[in-house]
């Protein structure tokens, strides 16, 4: 099954608060660790709670218009609001949790 | 063909279409590139990249992508409004795509793990493809860098963005601010990824005055002209430049005479005044210069030519009293639409704008003849450099309009001196006439000599006028004077004189 396909049932079925869109470009060993990192971050911290959108850009590139995306790998919290943009592969998991609001920047003690 | 890069590839150049700036660059930009266009901030970057693009669509039906980084497109567009671009409809018709990369305000990103501009570089293609662009602009890639963590990231993406451009065949204007008018070529050190082609505007204040110029500073692999070029951004054209040493001098000298106003003063030229030539009448206040340009004025008016008037000095109200108490009807001239009188105060703009702005007049009326009183009214307001360079432009402008000029000069010194308007067109001119006061046992007189009158015989005598009523009458020589242009008066003994006259005629 597709990373399109299985977006495309997630979409239909989604209910819950969380969605995310992912922009990558082709197969680049960016965009697939991308994809890998941030369908693991999400299923340790939102299971059955988000969807994921995956957007190419090298066949789409009129879709990174809306978003404006300049960075490839970026992925855009589009719920819940307000917006945000990761950009990077998230390897650093802890910047990435950071980002997505799904953990609180360390505070010095 | 198996070439993949060749050293001697020929560079063809694409007009940019900006008035004057094709010249310098002989031809244009180089086309199928990408030329850096850097400045401080003010000096012109983004109308004139916005020019080459507006050209592109107006005067050369190439399409267009707009690439902006810190403006949204919707600023950019409303912007440029007034010099009556229409980059909203050009997007609705498809000739321009717009590629918005401005930071969105108040948005936070987060960098967690490497990344590339692919996007950037997609959304570009896109465009290109989109509406078949053949120019690109990016404006300005320095807003681009505060939004990523690592510049080396940026610099080497945008190194992608710029090979990827010319995969695409497209000729490219990437704009970037620098710090100062003189120095490193631009911030970020951008000028590492687009080293082939840079151009520099400047806009240096000299003299308490901002002085506008473009230099290009290089074009890898073809030509351009070399060093600092004075431009202007005129509210309804945008960027014109001043080609100085690319003004062609193809005078096509005409024998044609038209009259000065004066028959004497006609006389004193060989038969009046060349059709396509500048004449300088220079003299101290009072000697009588704005009643030879009234006269002038008169001459061509009464021939049923067109004329213009631009006055620096006086008022309309002044320079029609005057004209009228020397006969000369002013007003009814004009409603005949045979006279236009232009007064400016020469503070209101820079010269480079009163240059712009006679050209403008006399393209728009068309005149046979014009005057300017007073040309060192002009200099007065900008540096002797430009100043030089204004006349040499003008000149070259009225010349190949074919256009006859009287332009008057006031010295500072009642008698004899110089001025630096005399020292520095008077090479320009094709013809000087003095006017001097001569003070002759307590009595001023006035003294008038044609000093140079280029192809064709002059009177090379010093001759005393009066103004009169009916304007300047031309009298008979000084007999027995010498030293009247100095200022310092001898007198020569008249039989000395006349002996030496002698002496050579003797021999002729």
């Amino acid at each position: 099954m597709s990373d399109y396909d299985t977006f495309q049932t997630e979409y239909a079925t989604y209910t819950g608060p969380w969605l995310l869109r992912l922009y990558i470009a082709g197969q680049s060993s960016k965009s697939t660790t991308a994809m890998t990192n941030l369908r693991r971050i999400c299923e340790e911290h939102l299971a059955g709670h988000f969807c994921i959108e995956v957007i190419d850009l090298l066949e789409k590139p009129q879709l990174a218009e809306g978003d404006k995306v300049i960075a490839i790998p970026t992925v855009v919290r589009k719920l819940p609001e307000p917006l945000r943009k990761i950009i990077g592969d998230l390897s650093d998991t802890e910047k990435a949790l950071i980002g997505l609001q799904l953990k609180q920047k360390p505070t010095a003690p | 063909m198996t070439m993949t890069h060749a050293a001697n590839e020929v560079v063809l150049k694409m007009p940019v279409g900006i008035a004057g700036f094709d010249q310098i660059a002989d031809g244009g930009i180089p086309k199928g590139r990408t030329t850096l266009l850097a400045g401080t901030a003010g000096s012109g970057k983004t109308i004139f990249a916005l020019q080459f693009l507006v050209n592109g669509i107006q005067q050369f039906n190439e399409n267009g992508v707009i690439v902006t980084f810190e403006e949204s497109p919707d600023d950019l567009a409303r912007n440029v409004e007034s010099l009556g671009w229409d980059i909203r409809r050009y997007v609705a018709e498809g000739r321009v795509a717009m590629v918005d990369a401005s930071p969105e305000p108040g948005e936070t990103v987060c960098e967690a793990g490497p990344y590339d501009l692919t996007a950037l570089l997609a959304r570009i293609e896109h465009a290109v493809s989109k509406v078949k662009a053949s120019r690109v602009i990016l404006d300005s890639v320095g807003a681009i860098f505060p939004q990523f963590a690592d510049s080396n990231v940026v610099r080497r993406e945008l190194h992608r963005v710029v090979s990827g451009m010319r995969h695409l065949g497209v000729t490219s204007l990437i704009t970037i601010e620098r710090v100062h008018e003189y120095g490193e070529i631009a911030r970020f050190g951008v000028e590492e990824f687009v080293a082939d082609n840079v151009i520099i505007l400047r806009n240096p204040l000299e003299q308490e005055k901002r002085r506008r110029t473009i230099e290009i500073l290089k074009f890898r692999g073809t030509t351009h002209q070399k060093g600092e070029y004075p431009f202007t951004i005129d509210p309804t054209t945008g960027v014109t430049i001043i080609p100085l040493s690319a003004i062609e001098l193809k005078q096509k000298s005409s024998n044609i005479r038209i009259s000065s106003g004066n028959a004497d003063f006609d006389k004193m030229c060989g038969g009046g005044l060349f059709r396509d030539s500048i004449i300088l009448v220079s003299g101290a206040t009072g000697t009588g210069k704005t009643l030879m340009v009234s006269h002038f004025m008169k001459a061509g008016i009464e021939a049923g030519h067109r004329v213009i008037l631009f006055a620096f000095e006086e008022n309309r109200e002044q320079l029609v009293r005057n004209a009228t108490s020397w006969g000369v009807d002013f007003e009814s001239a004009e409603q005949q639409g045979l006279l236009r009188i232009i007064c400016r105060y020469p503070e209101t703009m820079g010269l480079e704008d009163h240059l712009i702005q006679i050209q403008r007049e006399i393209d728009r009326f068309r005149p046979v003849a014009i005057a300017i009183d007073s040309l060192s009214a002009l200099e007065r307001v900008s540096t002797i450099k430009s100043f030089r360079e204004f006349v040499i432009a003008l000149t070259s402008f009225i010349k190949h309009r074919e256009i006859a000029g009287m332009f008057t000069n006031t010295s500072t010194m009642l008698m004899g001196g110089e001025t630096i308007t005399e020292t520095h067109i008077s090479t320009i001119t094709d013809s000087i006439v003095l006017l001097r006061y001569v003070e002759l046992q307590g009595n001023m007189h006035r003294a008038i000599t044609v000093l140079k009158m280029r192809g064709s015989w002059h009177d090379k005598q010093i001759r005393e006028y009066m103004v009169t009523d009916s304007g300047m009458e031309i009298a008979g020589t000084f007999r027995g004077i010498g030293g009247i242009l100095t200022g310092s008066i001898t007198y020569t003994l008249g039989e000395e004189r006349e002996y030496l006259e002698r002496m050579f005629s003797a021999g002729a």
